[in-house]
């Protein structure tokens, strides 16, 4: 691109220099950081190349074939959506179920209901290796607090970490105990922004009551907030990492291994580089899907019906 | 009717607070067994709260392991991180806002197109770049790769896009040169999202284990979260007590933040829903 003598004169230098001094720092941080990095993973994922090795050969598509027939790359796989699949729904219930709860208790007692938000908002607030680590002691199989209550009511004790067929229900539930405060201030702030006057024109349409108002009324407005509050979820879901490697580190047997731990393990324990980033870029692609599908609800606002 | 409609509330309101009392139990477990002597830590017999309060846990967890040292890596690093990201991405929203520049859309578009990369997809090239630096294992191993951050730069591109451009031009009369409007005018206006951005910003890099275990190896660099896993690992199955002591004093700055500022808090990670 050729420049006219008066983009080159010492004014438009100056104000190209006090541009570049602002933005581009940042524009180089994002190269160097972010989108050269990405590329890289890329390229990685068609090589067999291996943290601290001085060559590497191109592969094609060896390690996407591995991942995907692999069994233990497809434990990763499928434990990691069949995660998603407990959480997401889940959460989303319990967290619509404890929001309208929390706004019909504000119309009576607005600092109760402050109250019950800031409860349930807490895990969000934690750091949550260190929650991990007090489930790790609650779920104790022999000692633990929650083998105890079960045992009240007369049933057997599990070994919630260590039962291949259990872990994962037990990391998911572990999930759903993390989002469902955050989730739920998504659906307060829905639920505040539906004007009254629809209930009280449905209450004329004959909707009388309460379960027949929230099918008129509150379900189909909520219903960008319940699309938004699913994606975020389910990208959140996708990226577990920190109860794995707190609580189980994908054992026993792999059947607690997800994406993000397999990542970490075959690249950082194993320093597999290339057999990683493969799985980071099926992770990535994942993770991109939602993400888009995110910002087109965020941009179109989904339609009232 | 009336008996009906409190019925219904007390229903409601039951229901409620068993929920949340779920929620609230590792927390509560937490405390109680920080406090507990170490044979009453298990047991056969559930025993809710310690028969009395053993407060040497918190003495042994800052005595037995460098807890302190964690704790003062945790804010050394959240908070360099928080600088260089705000260092960075201020002057960069502004410029995309307040300027016309060549390549403005192609920013723009790295900004949004940045927005969908999470950290984790990252981590290869950039353990391999640091390493070749020969900077892994230091503190600027856990910073460097967290300060462009995308999302700082949209959420204050959308405050500045909001001050009007006779505020901005009147500072230009007056001579002010272009960083210090950034600075001296633009920032104090955008600060609901430097709080916001703040927010997102230390919890995130407070609560992450996913980078420290990757960039560092030593345990006088562990931040909070790496450092508890230090700590368990290490006294194996021997000190449950401190170790609940020191889950406890990590989770307690932001719990506390969070009660103190509950708005600010919220608005900061929910505003903050794009990126996670």
């Amino acid at each position: 691109m050729a420049l006219s003598p008066r983009q080159l004169s010492a004014p438009h230098l100056k104000e190209a220099a006090t541009t570049l001094s602002l933005a581009g720092p940042a524009t180089l941080a994002m190269l160097v950081l972010i989108f050269i990095p990405s590329l890289l993973v890329a390229v990685f994922s068609f090589t067999d190349y291996q943290f601290g090795a001085r060559s590497f050969h191109w592969v094609g598509l060896d390690n996407y074939v591995t991942l995907f027939t692999d069994r233990t790359g497809r434990r990763a796989v499928t434990n990691t959506l069949l995660y998603v699949a407990v959480v997401m729904p889940l959460s989303m219930i319990f967290s619509l179920v404890v929001a309208l709860g929390v706004q019909s208790v504000s119309t009576w007692s607005p600092r109760l209901a402050t109250m019950l938000r800031t409860a349930y908002f807490m895990p969000v607030a934690a750091t949550l290796v260190a929650m991990a680590t007090v489930f790790q002691m609650l779920l104790h199989p022999s000692l633990g607090l929650i083998n105890q209550l079960i045992g009240l009511v007369g049933i057997p004790g599990q070994s919630w970490l260590s039962d291949r067929g259990l872990v994962l229900y037990t990391l998911a539930a572990i999930g759903i105990w993390e989002t469902i405060g955050y989730n739920m201030v998504l659906f307060l702030a829905g639920l505040t922004a539906i004007p009254s006057q629809l209930y009280d024109a449905a209450e004329i349409d004959g909707a009388n009551n309460w379960w027949d108002r929230f099918w008129t009324v509150t379900w189909p407005m909520l219903g960008p907030t319940t699309l938004f509050v699913l994606v975020v979820t389910a990208t959140r879901s996708f990226r577990v990492f920190e109860t794995v490697a707190t609580l189980t580190q994908g054992g026993p047997a792999y059947a607690s291994d997800t994406l993000v731990y397999a990542m970490y393990r075959e690249g950082f324990v194993y320093f597999k580089a290339g057999y990683s980033s493969a799985i980071t870029v099926v992770f990535f692609v994942a993770v991109l899907i939602l993400t888009l599908t995110q910002v087109r609800i965020v941009e179109k606002k989904v339609h009232y019906r | 009717m009336i008996a009906a409609r409190y019925l219904s509330r007390a229903v409601s309101l039951g229901l409620l607070l068993l929920g949340a009392a779920i929620i609230l139990l590792p927390f509560f477990w937490m405390i109680s067994l920080s406090l507990k002597p170490a044979d009453e830590i298990f047991q056969d017999s559930i025993q809710l709260l310690p028969s009395h309060f053993e407060w040497n846990n918190y003495v042994v967890a800052f005595t037995k392991m460098p807890l302190w040292r964690f704790l003062i890596n945790g804010i050394i690093v959240c908070c360099g991180i928080l600088i260089l990201q705000i260092l960075i991405a201020v002057p960069c929203a502004y410029a995309l806002t307040q300027r016309d520049f060549r390549g403005k859309a192609i920013v723009m578009g790295m900004v949004l197109a940045g927005l969908l990369v999470p950290y984790h997809v990252t981590a290869i090239p950039l353990f391999l770049g640091l390493s070749q630096l020969r900077l892994l294992d230091s503190y600027a191993a856990l910073i460097l790769p967290f300060i462009a951050s995308v999302f700082g730069i949209f959420l204050f591109r959308q405050f500045f896009a909001t001050i009007p451009k006779d505020l901005i031009d009147a500072a230009r009369v007056d001579g002010l040169s272009e960083m210090s409007i950034v600075w001296r005018i633009a920032f104090p206006l955008a600060w609901p999202a430097a709080t916001a951005f703040a927010v997102f910003s230390v919890v995130a890099h407070w609560n992450d284990l996913f980078w420290p275990l990757i960039a560092v190896s030593s345990p006088e660099l562990a931040t909070p979260p790496r450092g508890i896993l230090f700590f368990r690992d290490v006294e194996a199955g021997s000190s449950f007590g401190p170790l609940m002591a020191a889950t406890a004093i990590v989770t307690a700055p932001l719990v506390l933040v969070f009660l103190m500022a509950q708005r600010a808090f919220i608005q900061g990670l929910t505003m903050t829903g794009l990126k996670g």
